[in-house]
């Protein structure tokens, strides 16, 4: 077999200005659905815990939902259902429209798992901690948003951070979103170069220049934001 | 311990070296042998493209490549039976041939300079242009140049899209579209159905196939601009072959039976398909 091609690591270095763009729109894509998703995923954990037993209802429908439809699904409804044939566009120009929507799509769907991982967070905390804000006179949202979920949430780092190494390479699924990210482009360069292991080899090592870091900082700052019971 | 695992590990990439090797072995030499001894071929189509190779829902293939195929393996000898299809897709066309998982490839494939140290092309045994798809109540769009400021699909894992936006067409001419990528021509043609995409384009006779599929809400616009010389892929350097196979495709064309199968796939599309046999371009 002809193994010149086998080990060619050139296509990386021709198209390394291509290969970056992608990776740049696939961080893109990642910080702005993970700040959507801990935004949405912080509202429905609180929903999902509220004395009112209609949001209580939507929220674990809500999550019940998204949570088990592909993500695929999820993101051709938005790009060919809702901004194709529904004519919902966020801007006029493709490029613009469908990152918004990828980014919809994507925030949408992790919002879920966001608000699961925080739910489980809620429960460590001990019932009289939330007992003992109420006696003193805060209100429900009060209770939450200053004695619950700082400690909720510090105990749910760790899984929070494995949401977001979830969600960088959910991203590579986007195309059907009509959005090219750093995963459409080694299937362009696939096509340019043909199929060779080389290119497969440095868009994986891409991916983990951006997720092992991210796991190693989410480590490290569950270790020292840990709450001491 | 530590000595022990690594010379665990050695063995292990000894073997994979040794198993890569032995893909490249073995076997007859060339196509033409196989055929006249084994009345077997193993023929790459693609299984995706309506009109040119497609796969059944009852697991046969159809199409035009289908059917060149099946004339070409019946010249050399090889029944219908012993013809085996297997999808060839874009990407792994070349790594298909070079390690025989398949003997010929007949998948729109492209006879280019980049590809011809990596493959033997036999043919061309058609002539295909690159073209537009579009509403067929869309009549701003007539030639290359009217395609400027539109909205051109751009498929993921494809090349077409660059021979607009970076010119590399007949006429030599950048166009400035504007780019929207998704995922396959399905998600295209649905774009082009509502107005998301103005233009889908590739070569006329994959266009002419989906415009088949599509009935009248499609059509293909007629303006081409780039010639793309349909080869027969053989693993490089089995010219006896490709000779060989040059022959048979002259015949086809000599024989009638080429504009038989170009009207009995495209009859109704609008594809204005070629009637005269292609210049052969050698084998090398």
């Amino acid at each position: 077999m002809d193994t010149s091609t086998l080990f060619d690591f050139s296509p990386l270095v021709q198209d390394f200005d291509k290969i970056i763009a992608g990776f740049w729109a696939t961080i893109r894509l990642t910080v702005m659905s993970a700040v959507l998703a801990l935004v949405l995923g912080t509202v429905l954990a609180a929903m999902r815990v509220a004395p009112t037993p209609v949001l209580r209802w939507a929220g674990a429908a809500y999550v019940n939902v998204v949570r088990n439809t592909p993500l695929t699904l999820v993101l051709i409804l938005c790009a060919l259902g809702l901004s194709d044939a529904m004519q919902l566009t966020f801007s006029d120009e493709p490029s613009t429209n469908y990152y918004w929507w990828a980014v919809t799509g994507l925030s949408a769907y992790t919002a879920a798992f966001v608000c699961e991982a925080l739910r489980s967070g809620i429960n460590t905390v001990s019932v009289g901690q939330a007992e003992a804000a109420r006696a003193i006179g805060l209100t429900f949202t009060q209770s939450l948003r200053l004695v619950v979920l700082p400690q909720a949430f510090r105990t749910v780092i760790s899984p929070l951070g494995s949401i977001l190494i979830a969600l960088t390479k959910n991203t590579t699924i986007v195309i059907v979103g009509s959005y090219i990210e750093a995963a459409a482009q080694m299937k362009q360069m696939f096509d340019d170069y043909g199929g060779t292991i080389p290119i497969f080899l440095g868009f994986a090592f891409g991916y983990m220049v951006l997720t092992l870091p991210t796991g190693f900082f989410f480590g490290w700052l569950a270790k020292r934001m840990a709450v001491a019971r | 311990m530590q000595i022990r695992r690594i010379g665990v590990a050695l063995i292990a990439a000894g073997a994979m070296v040794a198993g890569l090797a032995a893909c490249g072995g073995g076997g007859p030499t060339s196509v033409l042998q196989k055929a006249k001894d084994e009345k077997k071929l193993v023929i790459g189509v693609k299984y995706d493209q309506p009109g040119m190779g497609l796969k059944k829902p009852d697991g046969t293939v159809e199409g035009f490549d289908v059917d060149v195929a099946k004339y070409i393996a019946g010249k050399l000898g090889v029944p219908e039976s012993g013809i085996e299809f297997k999808e060839a897709r874009s990407a792994n066309r070349e790594s298909f041939l070079k390690q025989g998982q398949v003997d010929l490839v007949i998948a729109t494939y492209s006879i280019t300079d980049a590809r011809k140290p990596q493959v033997t092309f036999a043919g061309p045994y058609y002539l295909a242009h690159q073209d537009s798809l579009i509403r067929t109540d869309d009549t701003s769009i007539t030639s290359l140049e009217t395609l400027k400021g539109k909205k051109v699909c751009q498929v993921s894992g494809s090349n077409s899209w660059k021979n607009i936006a970076e010119g590399t067409n007949k006429m030599n001419q950048k166009v400035d579209v504007t780019l929207v990528p998704a995922g396959g021509y399905d998600e295209c043609i649905q774009k082009l159905k509502t107005n998301a995409v103005d233009v889908v384009t590739t070569d006329d006779t994959i266009l002419a196939g989906f415009a088949k599929r599509e009935g009248n809400s499609v059509k293909v616009a007629g303006a081409p601009f780039t010639d793309e010389k349909y080869g027969i892929g053989i693993k490089k350097g089995d010219i006896e072959s490709c000779n060989e196979i040059n022959k048979i495709v002259a015949q086809m064309w000599s024989d009638g039976t080429a504009a038989k199968l170009l009207d009995k796939h495209f009859a109704g599309t609008g594809l204005k398909v070629e009637t005269t046999a292609p210049q052969p371009a050698g084998c090398s």
